[in-house]
């Protein structure tokens, strides 16, 4: 049995499938981020609307 | 088919690495886009989370490469005929064309989006405007057809720092146009220097550059009047909110020299020029690169100052 040794090309494959692997990795943490990030801040708020809505077609359907 | 067969023809038909996909976003460019997008979001009045700042830099960032993909989908052709762009990623066969357009397309739309969730509709919709403009209206139209490529065309590279102020205030304001102002006046000189030592490439692509279409002498003219229209709106931004002692002092030293440089550039007549190796066109390149740097990076150091408390 012999081990060829990896050819040039085979490299070139190597490096750009492990260079989108991690692309892929780093844009999954970052929208992982960006969701912790909103989601604890201000900026992700539910409507008062939403809420109150549900409340009234409660409270309505005992009217 | 062998392995070496595939690899002979492989270099010459796409078989890229991944650093040939990542030259493709013209990472020079994107550095430039990174820090004044940067500068913009710092500058600006309301503080953002860190996490949504990277994010929205970031994105900014795909966006700006996306663009100089497409560029170089497009422009191929040009690009193999000058020496400066020859060894770009299409031109020398690494990526085909279809692929660069490929990625051009997809991180255009991704990154649009992704600005969109993290910072709204103002930032995401300028990011596409940008996208567009420089992709379509400069590469596609202006560039080839009009030796006003460069002025029109330098809109592109003046946004980000206004989608960075956007990220944070979601709107527009005086400051953020003044500093795309400053890089849309700024575009011109900077790259008509360029084109004044590194002469025959654009000549032998046949691209209307101001060198190509109206002489060298008209050139020089043209960088001393877009110089003197630069130095009241750089020296304007001194007037508002964001401008301090870093700004102040950076800006007037600066818009000396570079009005020292332009005028220099005007009087010296084409043999003398040639004679000296374009020493002087060159410096005043060099100093084109420091100008935008170090006015940016002032608006950047009075803004940590501030927060600071160093001066209000």
């Amino acid at each position: 049995m012999s081990f060829r040794e990896p050819h040039e090309l085979h490299k070139r494959r190597g490096g750009l499938n492990i260079g989108v692997g991690v692309v892929l990795v780093l844009f999954v943490a970052v929208v992982f981020g960006l969701t912790i990030a909103k989601v604890s801040t201000n900026g992700f708020q539910m409507k008062p609307g939403a809420t109150s809505g549900q409340t009234q077609s409660q409270t309505g359907g005992g009217n | 088919m062998s392995d070496a067969t595939i690899n002979q023809a492989g270099t010459a038909t796409g078989e890229a690495g991944f650093g040939d996909y990542f030259a493709l976003l013209k990472p020079r460019v994107m550095s430039l886009v990174v820090f004044t997008a940067l500068v913009g979001l710092a500058a600006a009045p309301v503080a953002v989370h860190p996490m949504v700042a990277f994010a929205s830099i970031l994105f900014i960032a795909v966006g700006g490469g996306a663009s100089g993909a497409l560029n170089m989908w497009w422009d191929a052709d040009i690009d193999r005929v000058m020496k400066r762009t020859a060894r770009r990623p299409v031109p020398s066969g690494k990526v085909t064309a279809e692929n660069a357009l490929a990625v051009g397309l997809t991180l255009s739309v991704m990154s649009v989006v992704m600005l969109w969730l993290a910072a709204g509709a103002v930032a995401a919709g300028l990011l596409a405007f940008t996208i567009f403009f420089y992709a379509v209206v400069y590469t596609m139209w202006l560039k080839r057809s009009t030796p006003q490529n460069i002025v029109i065309g330098g809109a592109a590279g003046a946004f980000p720092p206004m989608i960075g102020w956007a990220v944070a205030t979601g709107g527009v304001s005086v400051e953020s146009v003044l500093m795309f102002a400053v890089i849309f006046m700024w575009t011109p000189p900077h790259f008509w220097a360029l084109a004044l030592f590194m002469k025959s490439d654009y000549e032998n692509a046949g691209v209307p550059m101001l060198t190509v279409t109206h002489g060298r002498k008209v050139t020089r003219k043209h960088i001393l009047v877009y110089t003197i229209l630069l130095a009241p709106v750089a020296l304007g931004l001194c007037f508002t909110s964001i401008a301090g002692p870093a700004y102040w002092t950076a800006s007037i030293v600066l818009n000396a020299l570079f009005l020292k440089g332009a005028v220099d550039i005007w009087r010296r007549d084409e043999p003398v020029a040639e004679a000296a190796h374009y020493k002087v066109e060159k410096s005043f390149f060099k100093l084109s690169l420091a100008y935008l740097f170090v006015h940016f990076g002032a608006i950047l150091l009075d803004a940590t100052l501030k927060s600071m408390g160093v001066w209000a």
